[in-house]
């Protein structure tokens, strides 16, 4: 049997109808379209993410003390001491709370972060303008302030904050510097006021810290890093390592990265698996319509084997015509769902990333559908008596 | 003995009643005969034909064609025997109403696993031989009644067989194109292939060498005839 020929005869017979070989294409190519469509977006946004949580830096530690009784803080002095270990390069522990800012008649309340000079470069924030806190304005107890970007327009408007003096808790800060704004799962700098993390004991009277970053030396040392931060923290507030209760929570960016993914893969995999059901659902259209099709057919069946097809001859040349359908509409749904793809994620404004896996396992599951759905009809029209499907009017 | 039936039945059920459409036939054809098989509608010579054509199989009995035992082979071995061994020509034509003249030549070559070229060569050389070298691209519907049945005749000549089984070849055409059409037959069976022609025409059955009548599934007279 020859296939190119055979190939011609379906694309005649799709062509003569061609209304209803779209129709039936229809559920194929929506089926196509939203697989890759959704994949698409859906692995678009996860790249999205993952990009921004290495842009804080995958060494990144984050310490968060709960603590035990009484005993809730860490001090400065017993948070700086992380570093002293070799697989911690920097320590930036973070003494916060909230007071109010005064500036001229402006009058608000803020958070306020007592941090030390290494902060900037852990978080990987940007400065807009200025300086950032100094180690000597930690030794010195400097009143010094550098705003988010968000309370520096809220307080002075258009009018550049740097060298200007604003008020907290009553107390005289001059302003340094602007950060650049960076808002990520991680939370928002937008309105948060660095001071030196000194200066911060005092004015919040508030002698503890509650949150400290930290980087690992190196992305290897990330874990050995955890384990000896997770020791001492244990020793300091009396639990056990193994225990389930901890006044600790220490996360790293793996470790984020990981959970993320595996969420995220997970939302991917759902989505394509419900557009894999339309695609389901459009081969059972193909059934149908092949179905249609054989019994429309029956007395050119019978013809064609009166004149010496054979079982497979009959069986091939419906295959292929349920093939080169779904084929078709694979194509058109891959065209037409990477085109949706991009349309979507401009609206939302996030890229669209389409792979060439998730592209072949569609067209490959469209075929697949296109054999599974074709293979009854095939079946049926292959296995009738030449006789009877003569005799068919 | 080109072909031999030995005792054929074929019994129908219908509910509680066993219909006899064929009625221990014993029939032997020779190589190059022209053999009409008369008789009116329900005689059985439809089913009688359907199971020379290998379309159809009797109930009882044996078929040996060429010596070959019919009942023996699979629906793919007697798809081979219908494609390069019996050329069919119908009542009604059966043209494929979507091909063209030509491309209608070219299925049983198609099956017969020619290809390309070659396979058009030879369609288009048997569509002159029954005259219809000037409209090898027209569908059938563009074409009379007469020159279907040529295009019908072209076919089944294609693969070369030597039994040529028509069916009231002539039934649906006017009686210049039927003459047109017996014509052909007689001029096949000249060149030296075996023509089964079935009809219930005393007249057209007449232009054969031999004419077996038939009536309710038994063969009740079988004469030479002058042809």
């Amino acid at each position: 049997m020859d296939i190119l020929q055979t190939i011609k005869i379906a694309m005649r017979g799709i062509l003569d109808n061609k209304l209803r070989s779209f129709l039936t294409m229809l559920g194929i190519i929506i089926g196509v379209t939203s697989v890759i469509a959704l994949v698409s977006i859906g692995q678009g946004a996860t790249s999205q993410v993952t990009e921004q949580i290495q842009s804080l830096g995958s060494n990144l530690l984050t310490v968060n003390i709960t603590g035990r009784g009484a005993n809730t803080t860490l001090s400065y002095e017993e948070a700086m001491e992380f570093g002293e270990s070799p697989y911690i390069s920097a320590v930036a522990p973070i003494m916060n709370g909230s007071a109010t800012v005064k500036h001229g008649n402006k009058n608000t309340t803020a958070q306020i972060q007592g941090t030390n000079e290494e902060f900037l470069g852990i978080r990987n924030y940007k400065l807009a303008e200025g300086r950032f806190i100094t180690s000597a304005d930690v030794y010195m107890r400097q009143k010094i302030a550098i705003l988010g970007p968000g309370i520096a327009e809220d307080i002075f408007g258009l009018v550049s904050p740097v060298g200007q003096e604003i008020k907290i808790n009553g107390q005289i800060f001059k302003v340094v510097g602007i950060l650049e704004s960076s808002s990520s799962m991680m939370g928002s700098n937008d309105e948060d006021i660095y001071i030196p993390v000194t200066t911060a004991e005092r004015l919040l009277q508030n002698r503890g810290v509650r949150t400290i970053y930290m980087q690992a030396a190196s992305e290897d040392t990330v874990d050995l890093a955890t384990q000896e931060i997770s020791v001492k923290l244990s020793r300091i507030f009396k639990t056990d390592t193994n225990s389930d209760f901890q006044a600790y929570r220490i996360f790293s960016q793996t470790e984020m990265l990981d959970t993320l993914n595996e969420t995220t893969s997970t939302l991917t995999m759902m989505l394509g698996g419900i557009a894999a059901i339309s695609l389901l659902v459009g081969g059972i259209g193909i059934m149908n319509i092949m179905l249609v099709s054989v019994t429309e057919r029956t007395r050119e069946i019978g013809i064609r084997k009166a004149l010496g097809a054979r079982k497979r001859d009959i069986l091939s040349q419906f295959l292929i015509e349920s093939l080169v359908l779904s084929g078709i509409g694979g194509v058109i749904g891959i065209i037409v769902g990477i085109l949706m793809s991009r349309g979507i994620a401009q609206v939302i404004g996030i890229t669209a990333k389409t792979t060439y896996s998730v592209t072949a396992i569609a067209f490959g599951f469209s075929m697949l559908v296109g054999i599974f759905f074709g293979l009854y009809p095939a079946n049926k029209a292959s296995s009738l008596k030449p006789i009877e499907a003569l005799r068919y009017e | 003995m080109l072909i031999q039936l030995e005792d054929i039945y074929k019994i129908y059920k219908l509910g509680d009643t066993e219909v006899h459409a064929l009625d221990g036939i014993t029939l032997g054809i020779e190589q190059g005969e022209f053999i009409a098989i008369v008789g009116p509608s329900g005689s059985g010579k439809s089913t009688l034909m359907n199971i020379l054509g290998c379309l159809d199989t009797p109930t009882e009995g044996s078929y040996l064609f060429e010596g070959k035992d019919m009942s023996k082979l699979s629906d793919d071995q007697l798809a081979v025997i219908r494609n390069k061994h019996i050329g069919f020509v119908f009542q009604s034509f059966n043209l494929l109403p979507k091909l063209d003249a030509v491309e209608n030549v070219e299925v049983p070559l198609t099956y017969a696993g020619k290809k390309g070229p070659a396979r058009r060569e030879r369609a288009v050389k048997m569509l002159e031989m029954v005259g219809l070298g000037d409209r090898i691209h027209h569908k059938p519907k563009e074409l009379s009644g007469g020159q279907q049945q040529r295009v019908a005749i072209a076919r089944a000549l294609s693969t070369d067989p030597p039994v040529i089984l028509a069916d009231e070849p002539t039934g649906n055409l006017d009686t210049k194109s039927g003459t047109e059409i017996m014509q052909i037959l007689k001029e096949l069976n000249k060149s030296g292939k075996t023509v089964i022609l079935i009809t219930h025409d005393i007249n057209i059955a007449k232009q054969a060498q031999r004419n077996v009548h038939i009536q309710d599934g038994k063969i009740i007279e079988d004469v030479k005839v002058a042809g």
